[in-house]
């Protein structure tokens, strides 16, 4: 046995690795960031795929840092995950993208780390109700991307596309319905509310939700599935199992775009506006690849990107972006959204899920 | 000698110690978790904080979570009779094939463990599907007027449920049932006893024990599948585990979904109990 190889290397080896050591640190410093990862939570599936593909390899290019995508779950799973994790010191994404009511869930538990405004320049593109902050002026979060949830129907069975949500409660579309299961993503009381009450003005107290609720407990014979999973409404709809529900606009309209009788119509309403928001767990030790990341998120160029190729309505105010009526139509609306009442769920969270719950299984 | 049997009793000491560590570090540990949790204080625009409250415990008082819970005991009750009334013939049979078709199913049957709880939601969505499902089959051999869909319904659930038991049916009563003796039947035969008589007078009583025990594993099993009543079932039909799903995943509300886990457990423990008692006391009643 030769002295070399009962240290485990070899002259050879040794004089390699040397010699790339010595490479890596005459190398410039963008170079060298080869090595900075950071590990962004994005919905699996769909979304990440998407990411994967038009938006992280550029950033990964600009900067030098790469990025590693962990599927998370959408809800409130993942906040539940990385609170635990949290506690425990971990963060198994660095930034991770969140609904709107566990953002402030987190935020209300100072899950997320407070960020330097300095360095988040590009915030200034973004729709004023983007940017969230702590009471202290940090920033906590900044929006990512937003969507519309909107009537979609199969073309099959409805030639003519519907006109208000309020054809959810024709009595001539009995067991033809697919909607969201939970109070908290389907935003059906808000639908209501905005068809047949005064929008948020009458989800203020609990004896008004109720009165929404029973208005809403009247499409029930309607429905044929309270859907939590996707996967599951979308397949219904394009084979016609299920023909009219609500969905996502930019989903059904790639659906339509692969050939699927299927169409997604803006209801005279409005339809639902939902987003998503960049946050940073505080247990995460990449906080200058988070903000570099979050910076590039906001420019109006990656935005106008993102409704090009992943097809979310941008968070970033109109003016900035290059984007043509028609690009702009497939993932977005200018007729004003109804707009999900967050903190109606952060304020009776558990009695507004008892009351639905009740409603829909009763 | 006396000191060969004390080291056997010592070494026999230290390997059942084994099990009961394991059960220490993978269940007792967990669950005392889940129950410090279930006394958490909810913090309903956060989180929660340690305390000691039993508000979680009032909540679940109520004809919400009661109903639902009556709810999934009698679906529970019901696939555990529908599952063990299937698989008891067919284990009965198989028991007397050829070895070598027994292994074919028994393997078979072990495949189909393999198959998730998804998978198999899923698949029977489709096959119960108005569109595509097995019933535009039946249209065709003109046995129906037209297609109807089955799934989001009780049958699709019930039927779900059935085709994630029965295999564990099968393997459970499939032991006892092949160490049977032949003879008993044969016995009963040579009496007068038609096949039918012989199966239902001799057999069935003499694998009491193992129907038993197959029914309180499939109940026990069936409590706490969530995805196939949320797949399969309509919003009346879902279980209790689907709720709890819901209040840890979706309401991040996990004081709650401890405590009502602590009470489905509680609920089910009682009821197996109770099966054992009475099953004791009829058994002292036929003794004397």
């Amino acid at each position: 046995m030769s002295d070399e190889t009962k240290n485990g290397i070899t002259r050879r080896e040794f004089i390699g690795a040397g010699l790339a050591g010595a490479a890596m640190l005459s190398m410039p410093p963008i170079l060298r960031a080869q090595n900075r990862t950071l590990k962004v939570g994005v919905y699996g599936g769909y979304f990440k795929d998407s990411f994967d593909k038009h938006i992280f390899p550029d950033f990964t290019k600009e900067t030098g840092i790469e990025v590693q995508s962990v599927a998370e779950p959408t809800g409130e799973a993942w906040l539940v995950q990385l609170q635990n994790a949290a506690r425990a010191g971990q963060a198994p994404a660095d930034v991770s993208m969140m609904a709107q009511v566990p953002r402030l869930k987190g935020a209300n538990a100072k899950l997320w780390a407070p960020l330097d405004a300095a360095k988040l320049d590009n915030r200034k593109y973004l729709l004023d109700n983007f940017v969230h902050t702590y009471d202290d002026g940090s920033i906590s979060g900044l929006g990512a991307v937003s969507w519309y949830i909107t009537l979609v129907t199969n073309t099959d069975t409805y030639p003519e596309p519907p006109e208000s949500w309020a054809a959810f409660w024709d009595p001539a579309n009995r067991d033809k319905l697919g909607l969201l299961a939970l109070v908290s993503n389907s935003f059906l009381l808000e639908i209501t509310a905005k068809t047949f009450f005064n929008g948020h003005d009458s989800l203020k107290s609990e004896d008004d939700i109720l009165k929404v609720l029973d208005k809403l407990a009247e499409v029930k014979p309607n429905v044929r599935l309270w859907y939590r999973d996707e996967g599951q409404f979308q397949q219904a709809l394009q084979s016609g199992e299920i023909p009219m529900g609500q969905y996502y606009h930019d989903v059904t309209g790639l659906a339509a775009a692969d050939g699927f009788p299927v169409r997604s119509t803006f209801p005279k309403e409005g339809g639902v506006l939902d987003s998503g928001s960049w946050c940073v767990s505080k247990a995460s030790n990449r906080l200058e690849e988070a903000h570099l990341f979050m910076n590039y998120m906001c420019r109006p160029d990656i935005q106008a990107k993102l409704a090009r190729r992943v097809g979310t309505a941008p968070t970033v105010k109109r003016e900035h972006l290059d984007l043509s009526d028609e690009e702009f139509a497939a993932v977005a609306s200018d007729k004003p959204p109804i707009l999900p009442y967050y903190q109606m769920y952060l304020d009776r969270g558990d009695w507004l899920s008892d009351r639905w719950t009740a409603m829909i299984t009763g | 000698m006396s000191t060969t049997a004390t080291e056997g009793t010592t070494a026999r000491k230290w390997l059942l110690s084994y099990p009961t560590l394991m059960l220490g570090v993978f269940f007792v540990g967990p669950f005392g978790i889940m129950l410090a949790v279930s006394f958490f204080q909810r913090v309903e625009s956060a989180f929660y904080k340690p305390a000691f409250v039993f508000s979680n415990y009032a909540r679940l008082f109520s004809s919400l979570f009661l109903d639902n819970l009556a709810f999934s005991l009698y679906l529970g009750m019901l696939v555990a009779v529908i599952s063990v009334s299937v698989a008891f013939p067919f284990t009965y049979l198989l028991s007397r094939m050829r070895m070598r078709t027994q292994t074919i199913w028994l393997v078979f049957l072990l495949s189909v463990l393999s198959l998730s709880e998804v998978i198999i939601a899923f698949s029977w969505s489709i096959l119960l599907s108005r569109t595509a499902g097995v019933s535009n089959l039946l249209v065709w051999l003109g046995l129906m007027d037209h297609p109807v869909g089955l799934a989001p319904g009780f049958t699709a659930e019930v039927l779900g449920y059935c085709y994630l038991t029965l295999p564990y049916t099968v393997l459970m009563l499939y032991p006892s049932m092949s160490r049977l003796d032949p003879e008993l039947t044969e016995a009963a035969r040579t009496l007068g006893a038609s096949p039918q008589r012989a199966f239902f007078n001799v057999v069935i009583p003499a694998m009491r024990q193992p129907i038993v025990a197959s029914l309180i594993l499939v109940f026990v099993f069936t409590l706490g599948v969530y995805l196939i009543p949320q797949i399969l079932g309509n919003p009346e039909h879902w279980t209790l585990s689907v709720l709890i799903t819901d209040q840890a995943v979706y309401q991040s509300n996990v004081p709650f979904a401890a405590a009502l886990a602590v009470f489905l457990l509680l609920t089910s423990l009682a009821l197996i109990l109770l099966t054992f008692v009475l099953g004791a006391r009829e058994r002292i009643h036929t003794a004397s």
